[in-house]
Formats: C-alpha cells, structure tokens, sequence
C-alpha cells in the first residue's frame, strides 16, 4: 500500500474537513491533489502536526480534524499520544502513515523499520480507545469509514511503502498557508 | 520562601481580563496557584502538555481556530519548545503569548535552575522575540494584555518573564 493511494482515497472526504499535514511527501501529495484552504501543510516543526490538530479540534468542536501523521515525525512527540489520550477530542481523527523510514531526509531506517517499534500498541499503551493497524488499502478504507462515522478520538496507523513524489514544491508561501487557513476558519 | 497566592491571583485576572479562555501549561511550581484556578475555572479551557514543545503546537491549533489563549511554562520548558517556537510559529507567523516563569535568577537558591535562568534573556534576544519582565501585581494585567495585543499585531512570539518578585511571596 502506498500513502499516496490512501489519501487519494480520502481526498474527497477532506473537502469538509479541517486537515494539517507534516511535511515533504505527505504534504506533496495532498498539494498535487489539489490545494484547499483548508489544508494545513507543517513543513518543519517535526511531531506538531498532531499537535496542531489538538489544539483545532478543540477548539472547534463541531469541525472534523484530520492529521496526515508519519512514523518519524510521531517518534518526534511520542508525548503527543499521551496528550491526545487524556483530552480524547471526538472529533479527531489521527492518520500514521508509517513507512519505517524518514523518507524526506535521506530515506533512512526508522525505529519502526522491520516491526521492531509497534506504534499501535504505543498509542494504545497510551490510553487511546480506538486504534487500528492496517496494512491494506481495503483495510485502511474500512478503518478511516469506522473512524469518520464514530464520534470519538480515533488513530489508524498504516503501514504503508516508503516511496513519495519525483517532485517537490508548492505555489503557496509558508505564512500564505498559514493566514489562508485561519481565514478559512474564520470565515466558516 | 513560597510561592505567592495573591500575586497569583492577580496574574490569573489578568489572564482573565485579558479574555483568554484557553491556557496550555506544564506544571511548574511557581505556576501551581495559576493552574489550580485555572483547573477549577468552567470558563477555562486548560490543557496540560508532556513537554513544552508540543503547547506550540496546540497553542497554534487554538489561534487558527479563533480562540484567545497563553502558553504558561517554565524557562527551562521554553528552551526545550525553540524549534515548535522557530519552524512553526516565526515560520509561519503565528503569534505566540508566553508566560514564562522566570527560574534560576537573582535569589536562586537552587543549583539547577542556574543556567537555564543564565541564557533565557540572551536567548530571547537571539530569536529576535520580544519579551518584558513583569515584576509587581500590580501592573501584570496591563503587562499581559499588552503582551497578547503586540504578539496578535505582530504574528509573533511575545514573552513576559515572570520574575521571583512577582511569583514568591509570604501571602
């Protein structure tokens, strides 16, 4: 399974929601599918994209948050599985592409790499209710419509290859992403 | 010495006033009364982190989200945040209010809290944030309204030191 097919796949549901990427491939191909103002690329500050999507979710209830995780940016904030434990926002919904590898600097091995760091099992020892760990795209698609129909903190942790985009760059500035969003928001 | 509940009080009305309702904090000694009042408060929203770097982020999520709010940590936990601080906030332009309770100062009893008190000001002023030091009850709701209107204005981090003077104190 490649992370590219998954948010594919889920690109339309985006359209509705308010979604914070972490940066280089991931944030490339949701950008090639399409910008919408309310896409949020974090492209450094590794480990705060789920962060970012805590501090959204509950501040906006009635919004459905998604964050385009991975595995080397969660290795980052391990802390933030414990946070989002303990405020349970219903209405996020954390997406770990893990690939075992930092593919966007170098592709070097990550502590995930041949099953050796189990993030499901992490996020679950965290206290997080729902967690599912696939590694099909069938599997990811019945997991995120378990997680877009439940009203409840949700992670999914997809294993997926370590490949991204040929390419990389955006026609959006950093702050243009940033002031566009809070528009977005503040508008809606 | 302790940490000074009336002085606390004034600092958390001046959150208040101020029109903060959301507060992400680690806890931290001096900021104890801060966070029990916040902690009983309904009107506040406060959200209690593992590491200090990832408030940043959630303080992030709440400014695009339209809600006013501060960052209460230790000096020790705003070295730990730079780069949340440098490659989130100053990258992207999101404004930042810290309230940064100031250890390892003048009075430092503690050998540990020394060199994080050393760099913090020279730090701030290497990031290029602004800060104040806020020393008297009396003027620390002005000093944080001040504080949150320029980090708004100028989609920057802005930081108030809170200094032995103002946290330590008999009553």
């Amino acid at each position: 399974m490649k992370r590219s097919e998954c948010i594919k796949a889920l690109y339309p549901e985006f359209e509705t929601c308010l979604v914070v990427t972490i940066m280089g491939a991931c944030a490339q191909e949701l950008y090639d599918l399409g910008h919408r103002d309310n896409f949020f690329y974090l492209q450094h500050a590794m480990g705060l994209a789920s962060s970012i999507g805590l501090g959204l979710a509950l501040n906006r209830p009635q919004e459905r948050v998604v964050v385009l995780d991975g595995d080397g940016s969660v290795l980052m904030n391990l802390g933030t599985l414990t946070t989002l434990a303990r405020y349970r926002p219903a209405n996020l919904i954390h997406l770990i592409f893990d690939n075992g590898s930092l593919l966007s600097t170098g592709g070097f091995a990550s502590h995930t790499a041949s099953g050796i760091t189990d993030l499901a099992a992490m996020a679950r020892g965290a206290g997080i209710a729902h967690v599912a760990a696939v590694s099909t795209l069938y599997e990811f698609m019945q997991a995120a419509a378990d997680a877009f129909e439940r009203r409840d903190l949700s992670v999914i942790v997809a294993k997926v290859e370590a490949t991204g985009p040929d390419h990389f760059g955006m026609d959006l500035k950093l702050p243009e992403n940033a002031f566009r969003f809070e528009r977005y928001i503040r508008e809606k | 010495m302790t940490v000074s509940r009336e002085n606390s009080k004034a600092l958390y009305a001046g959150i208040k006033a101020a029109g903060i309702r959301f507060i992400t904090a680690l806890p931290e000694t001096w900021l104890v009364y801060l966070l029990q009042m916040a902690e009983s408060d309904p009107e506040m929203c406060l959200i209690e982190v593992a590491k200090e770097e990832e408030a940043v982020g959630i303080a992030a999520g709440a400014y695009f989200a339209g809600t006013p709010n501060v960052m209460l940590l230790q000096n020790h936990g705003f070295l730990g945040a730079i780069n949340g601080i440098v490659s989130l906030a100053m990258l992207y332009r999101v404004p930042l209010c810290m309230l940064i309770a100031h250890r390892g100062h003048m009075g430092e009893p503690y050998p540990w809290h020394t060199q994080g008190g050393i760099v913090t000001e020279p730090v701030l002023r290497g990031l290029g944030i602004p800060f104040d030091y806020a020393r008297e009850p009396g003027k620390i709701g002005r000093q944080i309204q001040e504080a949150y209107t320029f980090s708004r204005s100028s989609l920057s981090p802005v930081a108030l030191l809170l200094t032995r003077d103002l946290m330590e104190g008999d009553v």
